[in-house]
């Protein structure tokens, strides 16, 4: 494949941060590059074959995202990306709904774009309780089933965390939502394209997707609107009516192309590509451990994408591993939170403690990673953490045989 | 967050890693910080009969400018007494290292570390002119 060399530079690091985002496919780049030109026409203009040439475009690639989670194409509805997606349908179905119920149910370790949508219903006067998940990452479904009550309208539980790359269990809590007739949102942004995912089996209602997280462009997303039983929403955006009213504005073309081809190439090649992600990962774990002691993966390894691990490498702290790492690209906790110097939200979610959070990497494998890259990332790692544990005063302690929790520590 | 090469130098190059005998008379130890808020510092410094510190030592556990603050405080403390030790301010360092503003609190776990350090030093000595027994393990917590 051509595309291996446009993507890697050599004078480039190795890219290890997958779950930020993604490179572009070069296949998805070829399909959008008419409709940045040549086919420019505006989707909704009905009077000429520029207009017609481009709506078919945007046509075909909502089948093609359709056709990836298990819908019909009359149920997609493009957005900018997940973050909007996630807010219209969590706030949609909210405003739509309030006067019959107004509950929300969610997790606490959802994306922020879905904490912070459901703070913000907080203060309309909405009702949310935020779950807490198990040690390894996932929901407690006899939590989730006690918590929905007759005045939920809506379940929001993400389907990959963006941090330890744990998968819920969709189609339990989608039994549950159906059973208690409230709807089932997922923020299917780390999930889409990487696992099988199917809207009818799941019984999902309503299901965020992202371009740029699956080879796509960014600036596109995409909203599933189940029809059957029919979801309703209140708009976020007004204006002409465009995407049967729930998103107005003229479609970027070549955006919406370049999702629908990210979306079926994914679908084309995710068994193969599991498969040659999981054993990339396999080898990157096992050669980690294999040299470095105490070192620990946060959340589920088996109920988890193949692209993710989430490590602490106890008594090296997490920000000063990724300065002596220079060659590899990774990410401590979530891009979105890595400027403060909080420990990750999702870690200390699932109970690991303040120190080892603070010693956590997040590594992201994906479609142009390869098996030297992975190699060359182990032996980097391997280097650094055994370096700066010969500096670290925690290390020196733990070997001496201190228990560092009976040390009265002064917090500053 | 682009770093100056001079604290790009003390995290590649640190000065001064290791340990000095904590139980050691002219030996004084501060460690403070702590692991749940991602940064500790441990500084040791021997003071020679002549009143100097004559070795400086440091373990760091934190980020890059956590590890240059405490490297270079190691380094500028070597042939100072501990009264002029003691001076060194934390606006020293950050200026030294240009830390960015949310890495300020590294210089000030630095200048802690070294006050904390001259503290459990002068603690000996007083002990030791006392006649006292020897001390308990030197461990100083930042106030």
């Amino acid at each position: 494949m051509n595309a291996l060399a446009q993507i890697r530079r050599n004078d480039q690091p190795i890219y290890l941060d997958y779950q930020a985002t993604t490179p572009m496919d070069p296949r998805v780049l070829e399909a959008m590059m008419p409709y940045f030109t040549y086919k420019f026409g505006n989707a909704h203009s009905r009077s000429h074959s520029y207009g017609w040439e481009a709506e078919e475009a945007v046509e075909k690639a909502r089948a093609q995202v359709a056709k990836l989670i298990g819908a019909d194409e009359k149920e997609i509805i493009y957005t900018s990306g997940a973050t909007e997606s996630n807010n219209l349908a969590i706030k949609g179905v909210a405003e739509f709904y309030k006067d019959r119920r107004n509950h929300i149910v969610t997790t606490v370790t959802e994306h922020k774009c879905v904490l912070d949508t459901c703070r913000h219903l907080e203060q309309q006067g909405f009702s949310v309780t935020y779950l807490p998940v198990q040690k390894n990452g996932l929901v407690d479904l006899g939590q989730l089933r006690a918590a929905v009550t007759d005045k939920t309208v809506l379940v929001s539980v993400m389907a990959v965390n963006n941090e330890i790359g744990v998968i819920q269990p969709l189609a339990e809590i989608g039994k549950i939502c159906r059973e208690k007739g409230a709807f089932f949102h997922t923020d299917a942004a780390q999930a889409a394209g990487k696992i099988p995912l199917d809207v009818n089996a799941m019984n999902i209602d309503l299901m965020s997707i992202s371009g740029h997280k699956i080879y796509g462009p960014k600036g596109i997303g995409a909203l599933y609107v189940r029809r059957k039983p029919r979801v309703r929403l209140v708009a976020l955006i007004n204006g002409g009516g465009q995407e049967r009213g729930f998103r107005s504005g003229t479609l970027p073309t070549p955006l919406c192309v370049g999702l629908g081809e990210a979306a079926e190439v994914c679908m084309k090649e995710m068994d193969a590509e599991a498969k040659r992600l999981t054993k990339l990962r396999d080898r990157m774990l096992k050669g980690l451990q294999a040299k470095l002691p105490e070192i620990y993966v946060n959340g589920d390894l088996d109920h988890r994408i193949p692209g993710n691990l989430n490590i602490s490498f106890a008594y090296v702290e997490g920000e000063s591993l990724m300065m002596g790492i220079k060659s590899l690209s990774v990410s401590s906790g979530s891009a979105c939170t890595s400027a403060s110097l909080e420990p990750s939200y999702v870690l200390r979610a699932l109970g690991v403690d303040e120190e080892l959070a603070h010693t956590s990497l997040r590594i992201g494998l994906g479609r142009f990673t390869t098996e030297q890259e992975v190699d060359t990332a182990v032996d980097e790692l391997v280097r650094h953490v055994t370096k700066l544990r010969q500096m670290s005063p925690l290390w020196e302690m733990a070997q001496e045989g201190i228990d560092l929790k009976s040390i009265e520590w002064a917090a500053h | 967050m682009a770093y100056s090469e001079k604290l790009i130098d003390h995290y590649e190059n640190p000065r001064n890693i290791g340990a000095l005998d904590k139980n050691a008379e002219d030996v004084g130890t501060g460690l403070v910080g702590a692991p749940a808020c991602g940064d500790v510092m441990k500084l040791q410094i021997k003071v020679g009969p002549d009143g100097l510190i004559e070795d400086a030592k440091f373990k760091t556990f934190g980020c890059g400018s956590a590890i240059a603050s405490s490297s270079l405080v190691t380094e500028w403390v070597k042939g100072k007494t501990i009264d002029e030790a003691e001076t060194i301010k934390n606006t020293d360092i950050a200026k030294h290292l240009a830390l960015p503003p949310v890495k300020i609190h590294c210089s000030v776990l630095a200048e802690d570390a070294i006050k904390a350090a001259i503290a459990d030093y002068r603690a000996k000595t007083l002990k030791k002119d006392e006649c006292a027994p020897e001390g308990q393990e030197a461990v100083a917590a930042a106030k």
